[in-house]
């Protein structure tokens, strides 16, 4: 229910994140501009200088110091927001740990770009795949209107009192972030409530209860502190759960850990992220209408890592393709593959299993490359056919 | 403004004993002068470095005030953030005491690897007093050579050798680099000068603006002499003028002490195991273009400050 059509508007998906940003009113914002992620920060910057938001805008000169800048602000109890892609998170790279360490419920949009070399500005996922052991919650969103939403609920997940940690919200760069797409808003007043003020457990800026924040730890105490930081994770696929339910009650926007596509009776499934999941969708109907048994499962959440019931959602098929759009060289496959091979371990009865490698640096898919796919798990179920684990995608020369 | 020692002596410390910082630090002495000088509740952001690992061992801390440590080169960023959310907060009634912020970094911290931070930090504006407690090389590491290190000392990555002798380049000089970025207040200080230093913090803190404290910081492992001399070694720093007092307040440079006779360099070196070698007959050359480097240095704050020089010393010593 609760479909407002008075709330729908036509944005890119970097413009609708802003609003959401803009009706966050985040205490401070520190952030650096990079492509593709520029516009959130610019059309930000108009909110504070209109004077929509009472948020302190600090423009820093570079992605180490805004999530340095964002760690100093959360530890003084203010809700933060911050904005980066590809290079800048990679320099981000030191304080993303030093972020969920510290327990500081940073919420970052990550518009996800290759990363150097080549330079290259257009999508791919090494840069958020980079950072899966940072300890922060990753939520992949397909479209626009996943961004915008996946960025109210963000806040919510990092503050609730069980968790504590930071999100990254990442979406394709250009392809999502510069897109105009159709995206229905959620009114002002209904984000203020559904994400209330953040109570911070302690701050900088109690006189009454000075903390140190950040101490060095040693042998003899590190490990229970990243035990901790770790139960805190194991907490989040409940809180995350429980804040997708409360925010489709009031949206009729249903999320899940993972999104499944015809998957029930799929014989041939395919792993993907983000934007390509859901245009494949079209590939699925194609060969369902020719009695080809085809889904989809999108992983909408990264970290954590909802393995069990992907293994589980995953069990009945025959062979499943991961499509990786990152590499991890000499590693066993890409970086999804590797969760997800690693998830159906647990199960008595595996599926067959390939790892496609496609779109690096913004690399366009096409229809005719994701029929490819599922031709090569048709052949793989029935014993012909390449065997090579991972293959590459719309490559010259392979 | 007067440094009172009995009204001081009266305020609670802010650095508790029982810290781990070496028998005759600096550091100690530095952190109480400034925070005695400070009347709020203090936010300090500390870069990974000597004060900060000797402070606040886990489960411990040794300091009274808020504190906040996030990587080495990021203090300034984290205090700007703080300031930031300090800023914002009351801005929207959500907090209503009144706090002061500082940042407090070592030589590599700041010269080295926070420059970029620092230099951000300044040119936004935020209300903090960034705080360098140089001690010219990096200590906490093992003493390495900083780019605060002197011409000619003894590292560990400047090692004195058959070929080399010691650091070869001459030190950076970071106040002159903050002046550039005309912030409200910047000043030189020493621990030696304990009023000077105390007034100066207490300006920094009533500064509405960025303000910034390169404070000289003897350490007794990395200059290598006795733990009784730290404040003496700093005394003769400002004697030699190899680490001149001054201030710059909007622009308007002020040297705040000139040496009645300015001591040759010597005297600053020659209890200090790190220059052992400067006083060899082999390395005179050395020892002569670290002396000229500091007369240079301090010729020409004498000329920005439209000061005089004192009539010729005779190189006397003490």
């Amino acid at each position: 229910m609760a479909t407002k059509t008075a709330n729908r508007i036509a944005v890119t998906g970097n413009a609708g994140v802003a609003q959401a940003m803009r009706q966050i009113r985040p205490d401070v914002v520190a952030a650096y501009p990079i492509t593709p992620q520029s516009d959130v920060v610019e059309e930000f910057s108009t909110f504070v200088a209109e004077g929509t938001v009472p948020t302190e805008f600090l423009p820093v000169e570079s992605e180490h110091s805004a999530l340095s800048a964002c760690v100093g602000a959360s530890a003084a109890g203010a809700r933060v927001m911050t904005a980066t892609s590809s290079q800048g998170l990679a320099y981000m790279w030191e304080v993303l740990y030093i972020a969920a360490g510290n327990r500081c419920p940073i919420v970052m949009i990550n518009v996800n770009r290759a990363l150097s070399a080549p330079i290259n500005i257009h999508c791919d996922h090494s840069d958020s795949m980079g950072t899966l052991h940072s300890g922060w919650i990753q939520l992949y969103c397909k479209n626009a209107q996943e961004g915008y939403d996946s960025t109210i609920m963000a806040v919510r997940i990092a503050e609730h009192p069980d968790i504590q940690l930071p999100v990254m919200v990442c979406y394709d760069g250009f392809i999502v972030s510069h897109g105009i797409t159709s995206l229905e808003m959620v009114d002002d007043e209904e984000v203020a409530s559904f994400i209330g003020t953040r109570k911070p457990p302690y701050s900088l800026l109690d006189a009454e209860h000075p903390i140190s924040m950040g101490n060095l730890a040693f042998t003899d105490y590190y490990m229970e502190v990243k035990r901790q930081q770790a139960e805190a994770m194991r907490h989040a696929p409940r809180v995350i759960q429980e804040v997708q339910e409360e925010f489709g009650k009031l949206t009729g926007r249903h999320y899940g850990m993972f999104e499944t596509y015809r998957l029930d009776d799929a014989d041939f499934v395919l792993v993907a992220l983000n934007s390509t999941a859901s245009t494949s969708e079209i590939v699925v109907d194609e060969l369902r209408g020719k009695g080809v048994k085809a889904g989809i499962l999108r992983p909408r959440v990264m970290r954590p890592f909802p393995w069990q019931e992907i293994a589980q959602a995953l069990s009945r098929a025959s062979a499943v393709a991961v499509l990786d759009r990152a590499q991890s060289p000499g590693g066993n496959g890409g970086p999804l593959a590797i969760e997800v091979r690693s998830a159906l371990y647990e199960l008595e009865r595996r599926p067959r299993m390939i790892n496609g490698i496609y779109g690096l640096g913004g690399r366009d898919i096409l229809m005719s490359d994701i029929r490819s796919v599922y031709d090569r798990l048709q052949k793989l179920a029935e014993g012909r056919g390449p065997s090579e684990f991972e293959f590459y995608l719309g490559v010259r020369g392979d | 403004m007067s440094v009172n020692l009995k009204e001081l002596s009266l305020k609670q410390e802010t650095l508790a004993s029982g810290h781990r910082l070496c028998a005759g630090c600096g550091i100690g002495t530095i952190v109480r002068m400034l925070t005695h000088a400070c009347d709020y509740p203090l936010v300090v952001a500390n870069a990974t470095g000597c004060c900060e690992v000797s402070t606040t061992v886990y489960p411990y801390t040794a300091w009274r005030s808020s504190w906040i440590h996030n990587a080495f080169e990021n203090a300034s960023a984290t205090i700007s953030g703080v300031e930031a959310a300090y800023k914002s907060l009351r801005r929207q009634g959500k907090l209503d005491q009144e706090f002061r912020f500082m940042a407090i970094g070592g030589d590599g911290g700041t010269f080295d690897i926070g420059i970029q931070s620092l230099s951000g930090a300044l040119e936004r504006g935020h209300r903090f007093v960034y705080v360098c407690y140089d001690n010219e090389a990096y200590m906490n590491t093992g003493i390495q050579r900083s780019s605060a290190t002197p011409l000619g000392a003894n590292t560990t990555t400047s090692p004195v050798g058959k070929v080399i002798p010691g650091k070869s380049r001459n030190r950076k000089n970071l106040t002159e680099i903050v002046v550039g970025h005309r912030i409200p207040y910047i000043a030189q200080a020493s621990p030696s000068n304990w009023r000077d230093l105390i007034r100066k913090a207490r300006k920094a803190f009533e500064t509405d603006g960025p303000a910034f404290l390169n404070i000289l910081q003897p350490c007794v492992p990395g200059w290598r002499y006795e733990p009784n001399q730290s404040i003496e070694l700093a005394r003769r720093a400002v004697e030699t003028c190899y680490w001149p007092l001054y201030e710059v307040e909007n622009g308007e440079y002020k040297v705040n002490y000139q040496p009645k006779v300015k001591l040759p360099l010597t005297e600053f070196i020659k209890d200090q195991g790190r220059f052992s070698h400067l006083l060899r007959p082999a390395n005179a050359e050395v020892l002569a273009a670290l002396q000229a480097n500091i007369d240079r240095e301090w010729e020409l704050l004498l000329k920005r400050a439209g000061v005089a020089p004192k009539e010729a010393q005779p190189a006397a010593t003490t």
